[in-house]
Parts: structure tokens; C-alpha cells; sequence
């Protein structure tokens, strides 16, 4: 909530600041523009957002993780660290109540720390030490090194002074004290606003596990091992797919009997999530790349043959006339103006393709798989290594956009003719 | 017997609803060979049909087409046509696509290369040549319709609406190129159009059309392409028989219009 808030603040402030900086010296009509609705070259996106967007996010990201990547001062307040100390007061059985100090060395997760030395003190209460680690909290007997056990009715009645009952607590400088039903102290220091490691690690520590697992590996594979095999699943799946799914397309648009005959199959498989389809790719085909590749395939198949199909039954009529009256024939028609005329809408359907299957192929490593992207982020979920699942998803991501970007580049230089008949 | 012998054609469409619609009846025309025939006529009158059968991308109901003594059966390239817009072919330069005529016909590239930049030449687009087709005007694109009609050297040039897109100024300019053309190459051409001054100005012949049934309603004869091969278009229009045959179909082709309007206003 806290960090809703303060991303909408930063969201509207540098909006101001930046309005009040840059655009100052540039005022013209564009913003006028906004008022063709629709016309979307009228809006484009302001870069400048977009870099304080991305900054944004790691900045709240290192901000409550305590990153070393971000000044000290631009911290949330971190988890209690250190010695925290506080007094009990117990009484017994036949004697007279007592104090003792009890010294609990809190220390940063991961860290190896010996429990402090403390002088046992006078009196019958003698003086603790234990140690817990950050954002945890640790039962502590008090009584069991006191001259007077619970056998002896030992009991604690107040801390730092203050009277306390199982089930109470009592807040101190570092956190609280609280004490269980059976009358056991239990010390919690404060947890700050920071998240643990184990939930959200700081991006320092997602980056050096890049680095470890670029190198070493992780589960008997380097990461590009595991994303180069979810990468040649994708363009296995997808070649095939589009190696059978444009002629499909191709025969459904000019065969008014292709096209009856596979458009109830092709309409009802198009919806079909390709997910839904993993369980029974897994029992026909196994967990190995073969069902993996069947999977991809079913993926891409139905996306390319509806791009062709639609490429050519889109063609304008006047060109193919235009041809015909140029005396081309069929065949030379086919060649020369229905193919070019469907690769634009081809492309199209390649780049939706390549999206879905490389979103299916990590779905499929989720569910079972040797090597891969979604593997690796799996099986580290399971053993709670937060940072490799992170790291994966940015990779997934990062790669996911690589190939719609490449797409694009290919899509400019093989058809540069795209929605400009 | 040369040129294009069109012989009582009659054009029904069945539509999916069980009735028809006559789009032609009984059209019969003869255009002797260099003819330049403009066709006029309210929307929905077959001037379009009329030229996509001659193009044999239609067969008629009844009747039939002779060019040079063969019956038409289908498109070839003896009848090339022109198009309104989006008839070229994008992934193709300037170049290729005023050869596709001849490419398609298996020549070799000296036996075209002299006659398309030739044409290219005529039409101005020789700086052009290498150019995608979509980075041009719709001037220019028309004009590299027109190229690659010729470079095909076709016995009959069908125009459907070719000058419709352009803007006025483009158009006018682009008229005297369709007279000079017309003039240098000698071709038949039949020219559909909805203005009736561009049917004036080029067509040496002129058909207004009826509509419901489709039929010619009336034929001129008409001096005004000749004077414009040599002439400004515009002092062609001042020719006082410019204005009063045009005032004259423009009054036609409205009684023709309101009535249809009359029509439908009683159906409904």
C-alpha cells in the first residue's frame, strides 16, 4: 500500500517536474492533438516517462530491500540489527523478586554470530543471551539458568519495568517482548518496512546470481543452456507450425473445399488455450522435447494458417485483375502477387506466434521439463531462491521481447510494403 | 473484322436472396480500332460490368464480345485495364512493375528493357524507375499504371475510373497525358468515368448510360479530344458546344438520378 502510494507520488511529480523543465521551451499545438482519438501516431510516448519509469521501479525495488544501489538515506527503515537488551523481573517461590538483563544479538540474515558472553550477575535471576536473525523472533527461558526453576514457581512478571501476563507483551526500543500462554518470553525485533531477502531479493543480489549461474550453472545446466532450450523449442514448434500451417492457410484460401473441410477444425482449435492442451501433449507424447515440440506446433499451427488464410483471401481483387490483364497466369499469380500480397499479414501472424509459443514453452517447463527456462525458475521456487526465480522472469521477458523486436526488424526489411497498398 | 464488336449483352446478377438484378440488357457497340470511347452514367447503370466483361472477367448472361474477330472467353492481355487505385503491386519498384506484363510473358530483359524506360520517359517517372510504388503520389502511381498497361502494347485499354482518386489538379494534367497517350499509341480505349467534363474532354465518343435495366441511353460523337491533343484542356472548355453538351447530359444523367431517388422512396 505504502509503496502504491509512493510510486503514484513519483509518478505525479516527475510528471510536473519534468513538464516544468523540458516542455517549458518546446510549447506547441501537439497536445491539441490528443483530440483525434484513435489516430495513434497523434500520442507517442514520452521517453523521457519512460526512462523514469524504469528508474522508478528499481529504485522502489532497492529502496525496500536495502540495495546497496541506492543511497543509505533513500532506505525504507530496515529490520532491527544488532544487540537488543532488555531487564526482566521474575519471582519465585519463598524468595524475593529479581532482575536479570537478557542481551539478544539480532543479526542481517546469512550471517554467522556467536552468541554474546554475559556475566551471570547477582542474585538469584541470572543474566541471558541468546541470538535470533532479522525479521525473526526467538523463545527465550529466561528461567533455566536462574537459581530457581519453574519447578520453583518461577515465574516473570514484568520487563523493562512493566508488568506483562501470558499472552501480553511489551513494546521495547527494538521491537517487543511478548510472552507465550505458558509463560515463556519471546523476543521480536522490529521488522521494519524492508522485504526479506526470501520473499523479494535486492537486485544486487538477483544480478550476482546471474552472474553465478551464467558461469556455473544451476541443476546441471549454465542459463544459457537452460534458455537456449527453451529458445529451440520455440523455433522448432514455430518452424513447423509455420511450415505446415501457411500451406494450410494458403489451400483454405483458394480451395473453397480446403476451406470447408478445415475451418470447423482450425475455428475450434484457434480458441483452444495452448495450455489446455499440455496434459494430453504429456500423456500422448511424454515430458521430453517431443511433446514439448508437438505442443509449439499446435501453438503456431492454427495462428499461422488463419495469418495466411486471411493474407490471401485479402488480397484486393482489382490486383489480381490487373494480372490477369497483364496476361500472367495462374501459376505466375500465385507467385507473383498472391504470395507477396499474404506476407504482410504472414509476419503478422508470425509475430503473435512467437509471442504465444514462447509464453507456452515456459508454461510447458513449469509443468515438467529436464532443462529450461521455466525449469530452472521452478525447481528454484521450490527451494525458495527467490533471486533465480526473479532473474528468470527478467530473462524470459527479456528474451520474449528480444524475439517481437526482431520480429519487427525482419517484418520492416522483408515487407517493407505493410499497410501501405 | 477489326476492333471491338460488343454484341447485345445482357448481364443478370443472382443475388443470394432469390431475386436478380438486370445489370445490362441488351448492349450492343462497335468501336473501330483507335477509338477513344468515354462512358458516363448515374451509379449502378453496368458501366463497370460493361467493362469487366469486356475484360473477360465476367462472362455475360447473353450475348457476346469480338475483338478483332475472336470471341472474348476470358482476360488476356490484348485487353489491358487500368485501374481506379491499389492495382499496382507494392513489392515491386517502378521498374518491375511496368516489365510485369512482358516478364510474365517470358521475354528476356533486352527485349523490354528499351520500351520500359521508354514508357517511363513518356509518362516522367524515369528518375522514379527504382522507387517503391508506394512512396509515389497517386499521380504518379496512376501514371505507372498507365506504363505498365502500354508496356504490355494491349489492342484495347479498358479505364475504369482511373483519374477518380486524384486530386483536380493532378487530374487535369493527367488527362492531357491519357489524350497525348491515346494519340501517340493510336490504341482503342474505352474509358469509364463519373465526371462528365473528363468524358467530354477525352472521349472522341461518348455513351451516356441508363440504369434499371443497364442500356446506352444516348451516344455522342464529339470534336473535343482532337482539339485537345493540340490544345490547353482549359481553352477546350471554353468551346461554347463544351458547355451546352455538357449542361445537356449533366441535365440527363439528374433526371436518371432522381428518379432512382423517386424509386426507392415509393419501394420503401
Amino acid at each position: 500500500m505504502i509503496v502504491l502510494l509512493i510510486y503514484v507520488a513519483i509518478f505525479v511529480a516527475s510528471f510536473f517536474l519534468v513538464k516544468l523543465l523540458v516542455h517549458k521551451t518546446t510549447r506547441d499545438f501537439t497536445a491539441r492533438k490528443t483530440v483525434t482519438f484513435g489516430d495513434e501516431s497523434a500520442v507517442r510516448p514520452n521517453r523521457i516517462a519512460s526512462v523514469i519509469s524504469v528508474l522508478t521501479i528499481f529504485l522502489l525495488w532497492g529502496a525496500f530491500t536495502g540495495s546497496a544501489w541506492v543511497p543509505g538515506f533513500l532506505h525504507a527503515p530496515g529490520p532491527f540489527v544488532g544487540d537488543a537488551t532488555f531487564t526482566y523481573t521474575a519471582e519465585a517461590d519463598g524468595v524475593a523478586p529479581d532482575e536479570a538483563t537478557v542481551t539478544v544479538r539480532v543479526f542481517p540474515v546469512g550471517a554467522e554470530v556467536e552468541t554474546p558472553e554475559v556475566d551471570p550477575g547477582p542474585g538469584w535471576a541470572k543474566n541471558d543471551a541468546d541470538s535470533v536473525g532479522a525479521w525473526r523472533s526467538g523463545l527465550i527461558r529466561v528461567d533455566r539458568n536462574d537459581d530457581h526453576g519453574r519447578d520453583a514457581g518461577h515465574r516473570v512478571v514484568a520487563v523493562n519495568g512493566e508488568p506483562i501476563a501470558p499472552g501480553g507483551e511489551v513494546l521495547t526500543a527494538f521491537g517487543r517482548v511478548g510472552m507465550s500462554p505458558k509463560g515463556t518470553l519471546n523476543v521480536e525485533p522490529r521488522k521494519g518496512w524492508q522485504m526479506e531477502p526470501i520473499w523479494l531479493p535486492p537486485p544486487e543480489a538477483v544480478l550476482a546470481r546471474l552472474k553465478e549461474i551464467a558461469q556455473d550453472g544451476y541443476r546441471d545446466s549454465t542459463l544459457w543452456e537452460h534458455l537456449g532450450w527453451s529458445l529451440f523449442r520455440v523455433i522448432a514448434g514455430f518452424s513447423f507450425g509455420a511450415l505446415i500451417g501457411i500451406p494450410l492457410g494458403y489451400a483454405m484460401g483458394l480451395s473453397d473445399w480446403f476451406r470447408g473441410w478445415f475451418d470447423p477444425i482450425v475455428e475450434f482449435m484457434r480458441p483452444v488455450p495452448p495450455l489446455a492442451l499440455i496434459p494430453l501433449v504429456i500423456i500422448w507424447a511424454g515430458i521430453g522435447e517431443t511433446g514439448k515440440i508437438i505442443l509449439l506446433f499446435l501453438a503456431a499451427l492454427w495462428i499461422m494458417a488463419i495469418a495466411a488464410r486471411s493474407g490471401v483471401s485479402g488480397v484486393k481483387i482489382s490486383k489480381v485483375h490487373a494480372a490477369y490483364s497483364l496476361g500472367a497466369s495462374k501459376a505466375q499469380i500465385m507467385r507473383h502477387v498472391i504470395v507477396p500480397n499474404s506476407l504482410p499479414e504472414i509476419f503478422t501472424g508470425a509475430r503473435v506466434a512467437m509471442g504465444v509459443c514462447w509464453g507456452t514453452v515456459v508454461a510447458a517447463e513449469l509443468v515438467a521439463a529436464e532443462k529450461g527456462a521455466g525449469m530452472m525458475i521452478m525447481v528454484a521456487s521450490k527451494f525458495q531462491l527467490t533471486d533465480i526465480v526473479i532473474m528468470g522472469i527478467i530473462m524470459i521477458g527479456v528474451i520474449g521481447f528480444g524475439i517481437d523486436i526482431l520480429m519487427r526488424l525482419a517484418e520492416k526489411a522483408l515487407v517493407p510494403w505493410k499497410g501501405r497498398g | 473484322m477489326s476492333g471491338l464488336e460488343i454484341e447485345n449483352l445482357s448481364m443478370r446478377f443472382d443475388l443470394p436472396n432469390g431475386s436478380s438484378v438486370q445489370a445490362l440488357k441488351d448492349v450492343s457497340l462497335n468501336l473501330a480500332e483507335g477509338e477513344l470511347l468515354s462512358v458516363l452514367g448515374p451509379s449502378g447503370c453496368g458501366k463497370t460490368t460493361l467493362l469487366n466483361i469486356v475484360a473477360g472477367f465476367l462472362a455475360p448472361t447473353e450475348g457476346q464480345i469480338r475483338l478483332n474477330g475472336h470471341t472474348v472467353t476470358g482476360p488476356a492481355a490484348e485487353r489491358g485495364m487500368v485501374f481506379q487505385q491499389g492495382a499496382l503491386f507494392e513489392w515491386m519498384n517502378v521498374r518491375e512493375n511496368v516489365s510485369f506484363g512482358p516478364r510474365m510473358a517470358g521475354k528476356r530483359e533486352r527485349d523490354w528493357a528499351g520500351t520500359v524506360d521508354h514508357l517511363l520517359d513518356v509518362v516522367g517517372l524515369r528518375e522514379f524507375k527504382e522507387k517503391a510504388v508506394y512512396e509515389l503520389s497517386g499521380g504518379m502511381q496512376q501514371r505507372v499504371a498507365l506504363a505498365r498497361c502500354l508496356a504490355n502494347d494491349p489492342d484495347v485499354i479498358l479505364m475504369d475510373e482511373p483519374l477518380g482518386a486524384l486530386d483536380a489538379l493532378t487530374r487535369e494534367k493527367m488527362q492531357s497525358l491519357v489524350l497525348k497517350l491515346w494519340k501517340e499509341t493510336g490504341k482503342t480505349i474505352i474509358l469509364i468515368t463519373h465526371s462528365v467534363e473528363e468524358a467530354l474532354l477525352l472521349g472522341e465518343r461518348l455513351l451516356v448510360m441508363a440504369p434499371r435495366p443497364g442500356r446506352i441511353h444516348k451516344e455522342y460523337r464529339l470534336p473535343f479530344a482532337d482539339l485537345g491533343v493540340g490544345e490547353d484542356l482549359r481553352t477546350v472548355k471554353t468551346h461554347p458546344q463544351f458547355g451546352k453538351t455538357r449542361e445537356e447530359i449533366l441535365g440527363m444523367i439528374w433526371d436518371m438520378e432522381e428518379e432512382i431517388m423517386g424509386r426507392t422512396e415509393g419501394a420503401q
